[in-house]
């Protein structure tokens, strides 16, 4: 077996509109000295990367409901591809957005139940990490962690068949929580149902949340919460050289 | 043949509504004290061709499955004519 020494690869996905691209780019790079590459959403080929970012944004838009054409712009079949063989994605904010109508995960985002734009710190409780071992498995069941959150559509809605089943297979992995938390009507920022902050699909590999890791990985901007994703995500390909290799 | 489908797209019945809460309550403030409900949604105008209506039907139906509403969320009904102004302007000579 050879040791994998080299740096992670990560595709972050840029849709007209498309907002916090850089920062994660910014992450990857310079904070973590990996690379990173803008891949526009015509492109059709990833380029072999160890991992996707669909990032937050506006993207297309958010014309006719969030991520509603996203999803069908092309390079949403190499990520759908790249998931469906097993590859870490996350998709935060719009990202989420995008992949639940791309049908990647389930449920809907939808308008805040106050109507109004939430840009704020939130704290969030992780629940059962391993479900999403590539993307939280540096976390703890029960971590309370605190990242930004910046949407006006993030209200979490699923029928509650599908929240049933979501909950009995462990992939509700985040909540918004107080900073005890404590999972209260008063801590969630938009009326998502169950508290829903972030998802992942029953594969494990594709995280879908509304908060911004990428905006919570320097001391500076208040909290490095968000490099733990980053961190969890570096380990997590460490740990499996072959696959890694083969996108080599 | 040219035709237009009028497509109304409304959340499911039980989907929460702020936007439809919040207009409701600003028409009460109003004084429109009767009013007890207010259910937002979107109204597309589409103009496009097809062959037959029963081929146009098809297609509306098509555009609403996959891209005009989300099943998770919304339902899709429509009104769908010939739009013969613009047969007639296409058959001019």
């Amino acid at each position: 077996m050879t040791l994998v020494t080299r740096h992670p690869r990560v595709a972050v996905a840029v849709f007209p509109g498309t907002w916090s691209e850089r920062d994660f780019a910014h992450v990857a790079r310079t904070v973590l000295g990996w690379e990173a590459s803008l891949l526009w959403h015509t492109e059709t080929d990833l380029g072999g990367p160890d991992a996707v970012v669909l990032p937050g944004g506006f993207a297309h838009g958010d014309h006719l409901r969030t991520g509603a054409v996203a999803r069908f712009s092309p390079i949403m079949r190499a990520v759908e591809a790249f998931a469906a063989a097993g590859g870490p994605v996350i998709g935060s904010c719009n990202g989420f957005q995008i992949l639940t109508e791309a049908g990647m995960l389930p449920g809907a985002l939808m308008r805040n139940d106050h109507l109004e734009f939430r840009c704020d710190w939130q704290a969030l409780r992780v629940e059962r990490p391993s479900a999403a071992e590539a993307w939280l498995g540096d976390f703890a069941d029960g971590d309370v962690i605190r990242l930004p959150i910046s949407h006006g559509e993030g209200r979490y809605v699923a029928d509650s068949v599908t929240l049933d089943e979501l909950e009995r297979n462990g992939r509700v992995v985040l909540r918004y929580a107080d900073a005890d938390g404590q999972v209260t009507a008063d801590a969630n920022p938009n009326g998502s149902e169950r508290g829903i902050a972030g998802i992942v699909n029953a594969g494990g590999n594709v995280l879908g949340l509304m908060p911004h890791p990428e905006r919570a990985a320097e001391p500076e901007v208040g909290g490095v919460d968000g490099l733990r994703l980053f961190r969890s995500l570096e380990r997590w390909l460490q740990a499996r050289p072959a696959a890694a290799e083969r996108r080599l | 043949m040219h035709w237009l489908a009028e497509v109304h797209v409304a959340l499911r019945s039980g989907i929460a509504d702020p936007e439809g809460q919040t207009i409701g309550s600003a028409l009460r403030s109003l004084g429109y004290a009767t009013v007890t409900e207010v259910r937002s949604g979107k109204l597309m105008r589409i103009a496009f061709e097809a062959v037959d209506h029963a081929a146009a039907e098809d297609a509306v139906t098509e555009m609403c499955l996959r891209l005009l509403a989300n099943p998770v969320l919304e339902t899709a009904s429509w009104d769908l004519r010939a739009d013969e102004q613009q047969d007639a302007e296409e058959a001019l000579p």
